[in-house]
């Protein structure tokens, strides 16, 4: 068994992975949405197999329907900001009748004016955040801000890729890793007594295995 | 497709210099045939031209050729890879994928209404092979000798870093100037921060030939980013922000340049840039 997988596969057990990222990505286009007073924020996450664009949080207008939803990779504004790295920012969207059609179609809502920015993780372009119909004119300090909300929910969504990995290696059907992450969850939610017994047992089976 | 060839070569044909020696008999072949003002003001730089004469490569999601704010396209190519990654260039008759080129045609006309504009299309085929077309889509464009490409666009892929930077500098030594957009995040991208391209980032300003020399590079020169009307797709006009869309003015402005002044090299470009930059000489 390779150790890093095992690792990996370990900690997805531990940390019920997929609903503790989920909930920060949440939080981060909640947080978005609040600063910017906006009417909608969402992050969407590049699914490279499928070479399609997945949203994975919403906050506002949008939020009970969006989560799943996908989209084309490079094409439209999204497509745009995810291949080129670069942000933007359109005021009136509403005068562009074909990406208000098409995103209507898509989405079920069309924004009035938007910002969009790619987030990037190291040399990844792993998705795009953006927030949707704001109140206030825009200026340059706010692409700043913009970049740094970019920045923190690159990490979120890098983290959610990891431990979506890690599960993955857990569904492969390796019926040991399971039985050990297995173990592993269980014993992290018992009392601090039966846990140090639990510990204490493991470390005994570890030294029978091992002979 | 063709793009006008450039008109910079010499009258005759002469032995070439060597690279890394000037012999005493060849000082009098590198005299420069055009002389310089003593002073190089914005009115020397831009002259009447309007870009007239300049071929300007929109690298981007494709332009709408039909709309009112962009005027004629020269040609319109879209750029892809085939199964043994050969570089595919096709006719595109798609028009624009996104709005953003037509944006970006459209501003460079606004300020140099006679330049040639073409569009090479590298998006539109999926985010996994964009890396690998950009690089084809630009290596096609250096290869035609355009004048100007503009490239309001970037890759954070270290694998192409190094084939872009030679790309960028196999440009500039072909006086085929590559005017890119800069980046406002944490990251390193690419090819904005290679010496031989112009980078751009945005000023807030409202006058689209305001432009300022950053002394603090990488950045080179900032441009107008902020609140800027644009074409867009189906004959639309929208309000955008961007450094994408402040890389386009600085285009045009090395458009009306070299309309006045199609002998200059890149070199020599940038210089004529730096003395015109509102913040050097440019308000006076």
């Amino acid at each position: 068994m390779n150790e890093d997988r095992l690792r990996a596969a370990v900690s997805a057990g531990v940390l019920s992975s997929d609903e503790s990222y989920r909930a920060l990505l949440q939080s981060i286009v909640d947080v978005a949405r609040a600063i910017f007073a906006a009417k909608a924020s969402s992050i969407t996450l590049l699914d490279e197999d499928a070479d399609e664009l997945v949203f994975e949080a919403v906050a506002g207008e949008g939020a009970d329907t969006l989560v799943g939803r996908r989209l084309p990779s490079s094409t439209g504004i999204m497509g745009w900001t995810l291949t080129t790295r670069q942000p933007l920012v359109i005021e009136d969207v509403a005068q562009d009748p074909r990406h208000s059609r098409d995103t209507a179609e898509k989405t079920g809502y069309v924004p009035k004016g938007l910002m969009s920015v790619p987030l990037l993780y190291e040399e990844r372009a792993l998705g795009v955040l953006q927030v949707l119909d704001r109140q206030a004119p825009f200026s340059l300090a706010e692409m700043e801000l913009l970049g740094m909300f970019g920045n923190q929910a690159a990490i979120g969504l890098d983290l959610l890729q990891r431990a979506r990995r890690a599960k993955a290696v857990l569904d492969e059907g390796e019926a040991d890793v399971a039985a050990v992450a297995g173990l592993a969850a269980q014993l992290d939610e018992l009392e601090d007594d039966r846990r140090a017994a639990g510990l204490a047992l493991l470390q005994a089976l570890r030294d029978v295995l091992r002979k | 497709m063709e793009a006008s060839p450039h008109e910079h070569e010499p009258e005759n044909e002469r032995e070439p210099i060597p690279a890394w020696s000037l012999p005493a008999d060849a000082v009098d072949r590198i005299r420069l045939r055009h002389k310089w003002p003593e002073r190089v003001t914005r009115e020397w730089a831009w002259g009447e031209a309007g870009g007239a004469g300049v071929s300007v490569c929109i690298l981007d999601s494709g332009v709408e050729g039909a709309h009112p704010l962009v005027g004629e396209v020269e040609g319109a190519v879209v750029v892809s890879l085939g199964d043994d990654d050969q570089t595919i260039v096709e006719d595109d008759h798609e028009g624009d994928l996104c709005g953003h080129g037509t944006a970006c045609a459209g501003i460079v006309r606004a300020i140099a209404p006679k330049c040639d504009l073409h569009s090479v299309r590298v998006l539109g085929a999926g985010y996994t092979g964009s890396g690998p077309v950009l690089l084809a889509g630009l290596r096609w464009a250096i290869e035609q000798g355009f004048d100007l490409i503009n490239m309001s666009l970037s890759t954070t892929k270290q694998q192409f870093a190094g084939l872009l930077h030679e790309l960028a500098d196999s440009a500039y030594f072909k006086r085929t100037v590559l005017v890119a957009s800069a980046h406002n995040m944490p990251v390193e991208s690419y090819p904005w921060r290679f010496s031989s391209v112009i980078s751009v980032g945005s000023h807030e300003e409202t006058d689209p030939l305001t432009f300022f020399y950053n002394p603090e590079p990488p950045v080179e020169f900032f441009a107008r980013g902020v609140g800027v009307d644009v074409a867009w797709m189906g004959g639309g006009q929208l309000r955008v922000t961007g450094n994408s869309f402040a890389t386009p003015h600085m285009t045009a402005i090395c458009a009306l340049v070299l309309g006045a002044h199609p002998e200059l090299t890149p070199f020599q470009l940038k210089n004529v840039l730096y003395l015109t930059a509102t913040n050097v000489g440019g308000d006076v």
